[in-house]
């Protein structure tokens, strides 16, 4: 008996330290990590078109879009950005990659968009031969008609530099803002051969296209560095490094679905769930305290366990708090109740069949067992399909579920155990009769 | 056990209000939300006051965006909610500009959701199989679970009338929804399936929690050599736990009414759908389920 009640002393003093880490670890590390719709923020879906892709690297440059992807967004400056990559799954009829992105605090989508999809598309192409030779023809022709391509382009690229021109190299015109290409080892015997064979002709830069400067090779080019000028100001410059570093997309996305959430309509559903959740939880805790008297009690203070362990694990594994999820948890605090209640009921019923007070409780618990352990299980089943069922949204609400199921076994059983036991005396008088008995009369 | 006594009445019950539901389903019909049909959801409002709804609709239906069936609704104070087929990213802006009056109103959009149609019909087929999945393996577990009892009804037959249960515990709120749906515009959206599921798993527990004190009550009669009927059992069984039944849904009621009362208004309908789901699942665990067993033993013995 002191044994149980030592060990009950222990647990309400780490139940307090656990209230503690909860209040007090907001600002650190372990800080709840909101959803997008509490936090507000853009989530936006693509699909990636593998149509021409062979089967064999699929897997490869999906995993190569998303690290793109994921460069595109730390430029974006966005903390725990998520990306992800979905498959259409078999049960859904389809087999569609989809890359998922998550930005949280972002509610200007344009911008996002722009800095996700953006694909600068950089090549060299080469004069052709045979020209006409007469000023007015060159003039009504097309750049495409002008130049044919080479391999050459932004795939070889090691880097890009922002320079300030001083005439050198392949670019004219000292004193602008120009950017300096250099290539990698592929790309520099590439630029080597071009510029070997093709002295004297033009070599003209296309981004996304267009023609940004046409130089004329002047020699051969061994070292494997391109300068580009096309009158960029400083701003464009800057951009354009910025986004032939970043690489371009291994595989064309198209933008399928997007959800933007605005922060006020999240903190008004934050204040509003735990509004609900304080007034939830007191309602419970007083049908407990009244009906149920002093195991009521017990078990207010087991719930109120199963609340700051739930609330440290979103805090620890991190669970992603959506507005689904605190619903999940409220419903919950609802339903860990009848693992006590159940309890409670058959303790009940073994006192009126006149059974010693320790005994009742012993029975209580051992017959109560298999229907909590039955009526979980059933639970624990349409959580994990509800998992697997989910978007990210749902996935929140199916966590608690099944966590609060699991941690609601302990508290509301072994824990509510040992604190049943001890407050429990050996001398039985009335006063006990009535403490441990239920309903609103005597 | 009087539940037992007058079971034809409260089975008669719950069969009018499962027939009630199904018509309400079938003459109103179920509105999806864009989660399942595609779509585009757009909130905005005015910090300096909202322009006339109607002048805004008609810029929307005479611009050349061709939205077809669109829906502009007034919201809070300052605020419109748009609903329309999903568009892509230029229709978004051109939406934006004619939305702020040609960039003359000022505009915060609070909200835009735009689901492509291969993205909602696969998440309803998803649907539709985890709904079917859940009541597979419920039926496994049941019929594993009460493997032991077998007399005089058969163990799977206690899963079956489980289901039963569970089929009269979400089509309550989905017929109950169909209503709100065409009264109030209320929707089946991903909540509303995640909703459905999370009654699931709770109908089943409260059923199980009544079936597992009349296979306490029958092993207990077989080890006394007892005299009870099957009828006596049942009846026994469920007085015994009726008052933990009703007091957990009560406790989860509270918490669901609360969280309806005081919650986030995009888990409103979340709880309101719960909460339909949880009384019809204390109703059907006590008034249906063990009732619908007794029949079952009493068909049983005229066949034999």
């Amino acid at each position: 008996m002191t044994a149980k009640r030592i060990t009950a002393l222990i647990i309400v003093a780490l139940g307090v330290g656990l209230g503690f880490f909860v209040y007090s670890s907001e600002s650190s590390r372990f800080s709840y990590k909101l959803g997008l719709d509490l936090n507000g923020g853009t989530q936006l879906v693509y699909k990636a078109d593998i149509s021409k892709i062979s089967e064999a690297s699929v897997d490869d440059s999906l995993v190569a879009l998303r690290d793109v992807i994921e460069r595109r967004i730390n430029v974006f400056g966005v903390s725990e950005p998520l990306v992800q990559l979905e498959e259409g799954s078999i049960v859904g009829g389809s087999s569609e990659k989809r890359l998922i992105v998550e930005l949280p605090g972002v509610t200007d989508i344009e911008k996002a968009i722009d800095v996700l999809g953006k694909t600068p598309l950089l090549e060299f192409r080469l004069q052709k031969d045979n020209l006409p030779t007469s000023e007015e023809e060159i003039a009504k022709l097309k750049p495409e008609d002008v130049f044919t391509s080479t391999d050459l382009t932004g795939r070889l690229l090691q880097r890009a530099e922002l320079q300030f021109s001083n005439g050198g190299g392949l670019s004219s015109a000292p004193g602008e803002t120009a950017v300096l290409l250099v290539f990698n080892t592929e790309g520099k015997e590439l630029f080597a051969k071009i510029t070997r064979e093709n002295v004297g002709k033009l070599l003209a830069i296309f981004l996304d296209g267009e023609p940004i400067s046409t130089p004329v090779i002047r020699e051969e080019i061994k070292d494997g560095n391109a300068v580009i000028s096309g009158g960029f100001t400083l701003q464009e410059s800057r951009e354009l490094v910025r986004n032939l570093n970043l690489g371009a997309l291994p595989v064309p996305i198209e933008l399928v679905g997007s959800q933007v959430v605005g922060a006020t309509l999240g903190q008004d559903a934050i204040n509003a769930g735990v509004k609900a959740g304080i007034v939830g939880f007191a309602l419970v805790a007083l049908f407990l305290l009244v009906w149920y008297r002093l195991p009521g009690f017990l078990a207010v203070l087991s719930l109120a366990l199963y609340v700051l362990i739930m609330l440290s694990l979103f805090k620890l594994i991190p669970v992603t708090v959506t507005a689904a999820a605190i619903a999940g948890l409220i419903m919950s605090i609802g339903m860990a109740v009848d693992a006590n209640v159940l309890v409670f009921e058959r303790m009940n019923e073994e006192l009126k069949a006149g059974k010693e007070l320790k005994d009742a409780i012993a029975e209580g618990f051992a017959r109560a067992w298999t229907s909590v352990r039955d009526s979980n299980i059933s639970n624990i089943i349409t959580a994990s399909i509800l998992f697997w069922f989910g978007t990210s949204l749902i996935k929140g609400f199916a966590l608690v579920l099944m966590l609060g199921v699991i941690v609601n076994l302990c508290t509301a059983i072994f824990i509510n155990k040992i604190f049943m036991f001890a407050v429990t005396s050996s001398r039985q008088g009335s006063l006990s009769r009535f403490l441990f008995g239920k309903g609103l009369g005597r | 056990m009087f539940v037992i006594k007058h079971k034809v009445i409260f089975i008669g019950i719950s069969v009018l209000l499962v027939l009630l539901s199904l018509g309400a389903i079938f003459t109103y019909g179920l509105k999806p939300s864009i989660d399942f049909a595609g779509g585009v959801l757009v909130e905005v409002s005015y910090p300096e006051g909202r322009p006339e709804v109607s002048s805004l609709e008609t810029a929307l239906s005479g611009s050349d965006l061709e939205l077809g069936v669109f829906s502009l609704r007034p919201s809070g104070e300052d605020a419109v909610t748009l609903r329309a087929r999903s568009l892509s990213e230029t229709e978004r802006q051109t939406l934006l500009g004619i939305l702020s009056v040609n960039n003359t109103e000022k505009i915060a959009v609070e909200r835009f959701n735009n689901v492509g149609p291969a993205i909602g019909e696969e998440l309803s087929r998803k649907a539709f199989f985890a709904l079917g999945l859940v009541v597979l393996v419920i039926i496994l577990f049941i019929t594993f679970a009460f493997r032991g009892v077998s007399k005089p009804v058969s163990s799977w037959k206690y899963g079956l009338v489980a289901i039963v249960a569970l089929i009269h515990d979400i089509l309550i709120p989905t017929g109950v929804f169909a209503v709100l749906g065409y009264y109030m515009g209320y929707e089946i959206d991903t909540l509303f399936v995640t909703a459905l599921l999370a009654i699931f798993g709770y109908s089943v527990a409260d059923t199980i929690v009544i079936f597992d004190r009349i296979r306490e009550n029958l092993k207990k009669k077989v080890e006394y050599r007892g005299k009870e009927t099957f009828e006596e059992v049942v009846g026994n069984s469920l007085r015994e736990s009726a008052g933990r039944s009703f007091n957990t849904s009560l406790t989860t009621g509270l918490a669901l009414a609360v969280l309806y009362v005081f919650g986030p208004d995009s888990t409103n309908h979340f709880a309101l759908t719960l909460l339909v789901g949880i009384v019809a699942g204390t109703y059907s665990s006590i008034f249906l389920a063990s009732p619908l067993l007794v029949l079952l033993e009493k068909w049983q013995k005229k066949v034999m």
